[in-house]
């Protein structure tokens, strides 16, 4: 039962990281169908100012209170830099979107390597979320506990956002027809550039919370990126419901499939169950409905 | 009919599409010329010229050519952006560094258990390792698996419409698990650490420069033969089919033929070509580990593809070459300027110039062109398309005078025709 518990729990907390890290990109994949291959290097942005905030501050508990804002605007302003410069010019080529951001990640991994070193950083846990508690006899790190809540809150608040506020319904009459929302005279360029610092804002808030679970370095991005894009795509593109779902699913596999197996061969084993999830829904758990034959 | 007859009368079309016939026997021509230069530069010149070395380090580029040829035919061509071509690369480089191993163990061991295998596990060679030990075995098997992954991941994903993003991303964790499976099975693949230390090639001693010489020539004719393929490829009907179901699926679709089998013969092809390559790869430059075939490798095998033109034959080749070259000569004595340059090309290629250096003389000349008319003479370039004021004879059987030639030397044939009907309307 305490092992049960355990593994579902770990399946949970990894689903949060999961999802943190896939919300962001959900975003933007379905804003302008375009393919960040940089959200990653958001991600280890975000974790670096954790990092440069516990430095500049001192204390672990205020640090990370204030990080987690601060990384929002960081990853945001990188997103919506990103946005100006490259991706407004090619969002109906979004195949090339894919290669171009992976040059840019390229860069920015070197560019964290040039200012803060190729060796990994650690961020201090703040006091009061170290140690564990216990729920039915399994101990339950308070760290994972607060990034299940972390990610728990990115979501509410991001479907509120998107739910009820006009932003949130410019944003989700431009992802299901961008001509039609122009024609009814939304700024499909100022929908963008909001949509990509939330979405990229996301990330950084993302990397705020994996420097409670390991330490920072400029490799981090390639870490996460490729399971936030396998979210986004089991979840269905563009669909935040189908991200959560996705998020959590393969999350609790995963540690199924690592529990029996090895962490290798796990990692083998999931990509197979998303092949064969898109046998029965090729286009994600949820789709948008259009009229486009593809 | 008599609008085309017309045409031909005035002279418009015939002559223009002769020449450009010719002109296409010229180029292919030309082609010719180029890929016999090529030929003769790798397979006499080089070997003649550089010193054992250098001809290894260029063998190695000859491999990531013969990758960029399958990428040119899948991506170029067929639309399909593969991001995962290091997995089929890896297939095939593993699968001749398993047999390396085993030979060389039996040469030289005499227990015929690779040396690493007593270091890290159990001392005995695993099961699947056993076919390797055949010659025959390892030549087919390193065709023949990347070649039957490539087919079951294209029929899954092809034959459920799965394109595009999807198909990319797909491709991309396929690349990031293989490596993590490679990295995880430490006693079995060696690990992070890879394989290497191969003395022998199919009973060639490796540390011959003679052999070294024949290994750079096999690398060459495997080049050659590969890029006389794609393009025979290219020119068929198959190349046409698969343009139009880069272009337009569902017309091909709906045109009666299937796009998900051309998809996938054409995945599958280009992953045979990167398992050749990695198989060569390996006797080459003597080491092959997961960081050869990671996400990150995978997806730089598309940068000279894309610098040298993605849609063209030669062009992946070029690309790829100039891009080992490049990266050889500035990454040893720049390593952290060699990541920003590489990041720029990048985004500079793929954002600005999609077409790849084979496009850059198209794209000069149209700037020069734009420059040059410029806003205030807009009729002057479209002129010279339109063939002068062709006489639209009559319908038969109306024999009244008709002022046709005045309303149609003001305007093309096609707006001349409505206006004649009108003014025969009785």
């Amino acid at each position: 039962m305490e092992l049960l518990i355990g593994q579902m729990f770990a399946g949970l907390s990894l689903g949060s990281v999961l999802l943190l890290a896939a919300l962001g990109l959900s975003l933007t994949f379905g804003q302008m169908g375009v393919i960040n291959m940089a959200h990653g290097e958001f991600i280890m942005a975000g974790a670096y100012t954790a990092f440069v905030m516990q430095q500049a501050l001192g204390s672990a508990g205020a640090s990370l209170l204030v990080s987690l804002p601060a990384a929002f605007l960081v990853g945001g302003a990188m997103g919506l830099i990103l946005e100006e410069l490259l991706l407004k010019r090619m969002y109906h080529r979004p195949l090339d979107t894919l290669l171009v951001t992976f040059g840019v990640s390229l860069i920015l991994q070197q560019v964290a390597r040039d200012i803060f070193g190729a060796p990994s950083v650690d961020v201090r846990v703040p006091s009061w979320l170290q140690g564990n508690v216990e729920l039915l006899g399994a101990p339950i790190p308070l760290t994972r506990l607060f990034i299940l809540a972390l990610a728990l809150a990115c979501l509410a608040a991001l479907a509120l956002l998107l739910r009820v506020t006009p932003l949130g319904r410019r944003i989700r009459a431009v992802v299901v027809n961008r001509d039609l929302a122009e024609a009814s005279g939304i700024s499909s360029r100022r929908t963008d550039q909001l949509t990509f610092f939330v979405g990229s804002g996301l990330a950084g808030i993302a990397g705020v919370a994996v420097t409670l679970i390991g330490s920072t370095s400029p490799y981090l991005g390639p870490n996460y990126i490729v399971d936030a894009f396998l979210v986004v795509v089991a979840g269905g593109i563009g669909q935040i419901k189908g991200a959560a779902i996705a998020a959590f699913a393969l999350g609790v596999l995963q540690s199924v499939f690592e529990f029996s197996t090895t962490a290798s061969i796990g990692k083998v084993l999931i990509l197979a169950a998303i092949v064969i999830f898109l046998q029965v829904r090729p286009q994600g758990i949820f789709t948008l409905k259009t009229r486009s034959l593809a | 009919m008599s609008i085309t007859t017309t045409r031909t009368a005035a002279g418009g079309f015939p002559g223009r599409f002769s020449s450009r016939l010719s002109s296409l026997r010229q180029s292919r021509a030309g082609v010719l010329t180029a890929f016999a230069a090529a030929a003769a530069l790798l397979l006499v010149a080089a070997p003649a010229l550089l010193p054992v070395f250098s001809l290894s380090l260029l063998g190695k580029f000859l491999c990531f050519a013969i990758v960029a040829v399958g990428i040119g035919l899948a991506w170029g061509r067929g639309g399909m952006l593969t991001l995962g071509q290091g997995v089929f690369f890896g297939l095939g480089a593993y699968i001749m560094a398993m047999h390396m191993k085993l030979a060389d163990a039996a040469l030289f061991g005499g227990s015929g258990v690779p040396d690493f295998m007593a270091l890290y596990g159990t001392g005995t060679v695993p099961g699947w390792w056993e076919p390797f030990r055949s010659p025959v075995v390892t030549v087919l098997a390193v065709v023949l698996v990347p070649g039957l992954v490539a087919l079951v991941l294209g029929l899954a994903i092809f034959k459920r419409r799965v394109k595009g993003a999807y198909f990319a991303i797909l491709s991309q964790a396929l690349a990031a698990a293989f490596a993590v499976l490679l990295i995880g099975q430490q006693a079995t693949t060696g690990g992070s650490n890879g394989l290497s230390g191969f003395r022998s090639f199919f009973g060639f001693d490796l540390a011959d420069p003679a052999n070294k010489r024949m290994l750079y020539l096999l690398a060459a004719v495997v080049l050659l033969v590969v890029v006389a393929a794609a393009r025979q490829l290219m020119h068929s009907r198959f190349g046409e089919l698969l343009v139009a179901v880069r272009d337009q699926e569902e017309r091909v679709r709906f045109l009666g033929y299937d796009p998900a089998t051309i998809k996938t013969v054409v995945y599958v092809l280009a992953a045979v070509m990167a398992g050749v390559a990695g198989a060569l790869f390996v006797p080459l430059v003597g080491i092959i580990s997961p960081a050869d075939v990671g996400v990150t490798p995978s997806i730089a095998f598309l940068i000279g593809v894309a610098i040298g033109g993605r849609s063209t034959v030669l062009g992946p080749v070029l690309g790829t070459l100039g891009v080992a070259v490049a990266q050889t000569s500035l990454a040893s004595s720049f390593p952290s300027f060699w990541v920003y340059f590489q990041g720029l090309l990048f985004v500079l290629v793929i954002g600005f110039l999609p077409g790849g250096l084979a496009s850059l003389p198209a794209v000069l000349g149209r700037l020069r062109r734009k420059n040059d008319a410029g806003p205030s003479v807009p009729p002057a370039a479209a002129a010279p398309e339109i063939p002068a004021a062709p006489a639209v004879p009559a319908p038969p059987g109306m024999s009244a005078p008709t002022p046709v030639p005045a309303v149609s030397a003001a305007a093309s044939p096609l707006a001349a025709v409505p206006a004649a009907s009108k003014e025969l309307r009785p």
